[in-house]
């Protein structure tokens, strides 16, 4: 299991396009990818599941991957977010 | 009984027609528990084809008729019905609580409409929650076999009540009988409001009360230039409100007139108004709104929403397509604009602090050359088929103009010794957007054929203002004396070496900047296609040489603030 923390910097939090990125990036992995906002679940690989966590700017959020490529996907959503001014990384 | 109801503006023009109430189908159904739970499922599988398939059909339609850009939001439907939480979610409520698919849609449904709908200062959600509405009920109707009274059937002018036009229905219009509409919900930005505005139908929305009130086959006047309903109106308002039709008619007819005309002032100087374009299709737009020109073609869109670089033959198709609708006229085609804040999947770039200021564009474009010399044999074998302008875009030294030249007429060469016809009339031409090269435009015009000025970056790079960020959204003054000082200078560098200057930023459009572009001399103007005949229909009320005798006035103020106050006093 991979897993990295963001702080969504955003003034509009996760919204439209970025969450369409998102769910397209993940799609792209093997590995089973879930975002948890304060304890609540969604599968990253769903626009409908990211866009109704509702998540705004300057929370935290964990993004889990498992499977045979959860570097990789944690890499790629790494890149989603920093290219798409979302969020920060925690290292 | 006459009553009148306030809404939301949200296309212009005003309608006057008998009313034609598009109810909502009859969905009812009962709630209830199967014990055949893959029956439900494949009932549920049956239902979702036949919807991706028709909304894949109304997707092709709303390309055709409204663009690309409108047909997106059923891209969006399409990919809801494919969503693993949707659809995971409905058939795991067959499952486990073995509820009938229909019953399993309405809660799973239901509970995305709430959950989107209670992000209440959040204006992009709330237009969410109508998608999924609009997607759920057309799976709701595919389970229950029952079919919606379409927009489609309309064969007599009217005006269209409804609680909401969804997208699809919108997408379904037809512009010869429905003369308008109004809604009870929505807004200026929601999905049929800007549709009724790319179909040109006047449109009200947001009333909250209007369905209720309209009674089918009454008259009804929509005022979308005032956001106003008028349900069974008096012989007077009727009288009243043909006089604003007329009115309104004559404006645009008078600008209509304008659509074939040359662009002259009143002293009859002749200017170019060119359309700013993404995609081939918007050319058909470009024409109709009277362009003379496409001043930009932005490339990029060719790149975007795909998986893969667009191969030398696509692109080869869509130049072609763009300047053979063209006829003739100049298309100024850029090349690649990538990096930035525009990034394609397939092709990773580094992490940047500043993309703005980082690789992007021409200095992407001289590093990869691969993807830059493919768009530049497409280009120049389209060549033959108008009038072609390549024009780089960030140019910021005089070398990089120079290589990027070098690789075009290599490619030229090689193509014309493979006996490829490339036309001998191409203009080669740069964005003038960073102030470095603004400055030393007198140099650069020595070696581009034109300039093309990109105001969005030239004044973000020149007030080292980022505009989307709103504490220095402030910062953004396209009036500033030290943004038309720059101007000035790149249009006289321009014309001192028998060039021209054009301008493909959102100012070229702009009623104050229109005059003092003027006064400054700027060649050609290009904009978004709508604001063509408006900027055509004011530049004809002005005289240019009356302009230029302020131009000294102007340039010598202190603030854009001072400068918008000169052209209201003086020059307007």
């Amino acid at each position: 299991m991979a897993e990295k923390i963001f702080t969504v910097t955003n003034e509009a939090g996760i919204h439209a396009r970025p969450a369409t990125l998102l769910v397209h990036k993940a799609g792209q992995y093997g590995s089973e990818l879930t975002i948890d906002f304060n304890g609540r679940k969604a599968n990253l690989k769903s626009i409908m599941g990211v866009m109704s966590m509702g998540i705004r700017q300057n929370t935290r959020i964990k993004v889990i991957a498992e499977g045979p490529d959860e570097e990789e996907a944690i890499a790629g959503i790494t890149e989603i977010f920093k290219s798409e001014g979302l969020g920060e990384p925690e290292s | 009984m006459t009553e009148k109801i306030k809404g939301i503006a949200a296309s212009s023009g005003i309608a006057i027609a008998k009313t034609f109430i598009l109810k909502n189908p009859d969905l009812s159904f009962e709630r209830k528990t199967v014990s055949d739970k893959e029956a439900e499922k494949k009932k549920l599988d049956r239902a979702l084809e036949v919807s991706k398939s028709e909304l894949t059909k109304i997707k092709e339609t709303a390309e055709r008729e409204l663009g690309k850009d409108k047909a997106e939001v059923f891209a969006a439907h399409l990919m809801f019905l494919s969503d693993p939480e949707f659809v995971g979610a409905i058939q795991n409520k067959i499952e486990n609580e073995e509820l009938s698919a229909e019953a399993a849609l309405d809660d799973v449904s239901k509970f995305f409409i709430q959950t989107f709908e209670s992000m209440k200062d959040n204006q992009y959600m709330q237009e969410r929650a109508a998608d999924v509405r609009d997607v759920s009920k057309r799976l709701l109707a595919h389970l229950l076999g029952v079919s919606f009274t379409s927009p489609a059937s309309i064969t007599e002018e009217t005006v269209i009540i409804a609680e909401d036009l969804t997208p699809s229905d919108t997408a379904q219009l037809n512009r010869k009988y429905v003369k308008g509409f109004a809604t009870d919900i929505g807004g200026r930005t929601s999905h049929s409001a800007i549709m009724s505005r790319s179909m040109e139908i006047p449109a009200v929305v947001g009333t909250k009360t209007v369905m209720g009130k309209a009674k089918e086959g009454e008259l009804a006047i929509v005022d979308g230039l005032n956001g106003e309903v008028i349900l069974d109106p008096t012989p007077e308002q009727i009288e009243e409100y043909q006089k604003k039709q007329a009115a309104f008619k004559e404006q645009q007819e008078e600008w209509k007139k304008l659509v074939h005309k040359p662009t002259r002032t009143k002293d009859e100087a002749h200017v170019i108004l060119g359309a700013n374009i993404g995609n081939p299709g918007d050319a058909d737009g470009a024409v109709n709104h009277g362009a003379e020109a496409i001043g930009l073609y932005r490339t990029e869109f060719l790149y975007m929403g795909r998986d893969n670089l667009p191969t030398e033959d696509e692109q080869f198709e869509a130049y072609k397509a763009v300047l053979e609708k063209m006829d003739g006229k100049p298309v100024v085609i850029r090349t690649l604009d990538i990096g930035g804040d525009k990034k394609l999947s397939y092709l990773p770039l580094p992490e940047e602090m500043n993309p703005f200021l980082g690789f992007r564009a021409i200095r992407l474009c001289l590093e990869r050359q691969d993807i830059f010399r493919t768009q530049l044999r497409a280009l120049l074998r389209a060549s033959v088929y108008g009038k072609l302008q390549i024009m780089f875009p960030m140019i910021a030294t005089v070398g990089e103009l120079r290589e990027a030249k070098k690789i075009l007429f290599e490619e030229k060469d090689k193509l014309t010794q493979a006996g490829t016809k490339v036309s001998d009339d191409i203009e080669v031409g740069m964005m003038m957007e960073i102030p470095a090269a603004a400055v030393l435009a007198d140099r650069f015009a020595k070696e581009a054929d034109f300039f093309s000025i990109g105001t969005n970056d030239l004044i973000q790079y020149t007030m080292a203002a980022d505009r989307m960020n709103e504490h220095v959204s402030y910062l953004y003054q396209p009036c500033n004396p030290s943004v038309l000082r720059l101007i000035s200078h790149v249009i006289d560098a321009a014309h001192q070496e028998g060039r021209w200057a054009g301008m493909c930023g959102e100012m070229a459009g702009d009623t104050i900047a229109i005059p003092l572009l003027l006064a400054l001399g700027l060649d050609e103007f290009s904009m978004s296609a709508t604001s063509i005949l408006p900027a055509r229909s004011q530049m004809l009320k002005l005289s240019q040489e009356e302009l230029k005798q302020h131009k000294e006035n102007f340039l010598k103020l202190d603030t854009a603030e001072e400068v918008v106050e000169y052209v209201k006093t003086n020059m307007i």
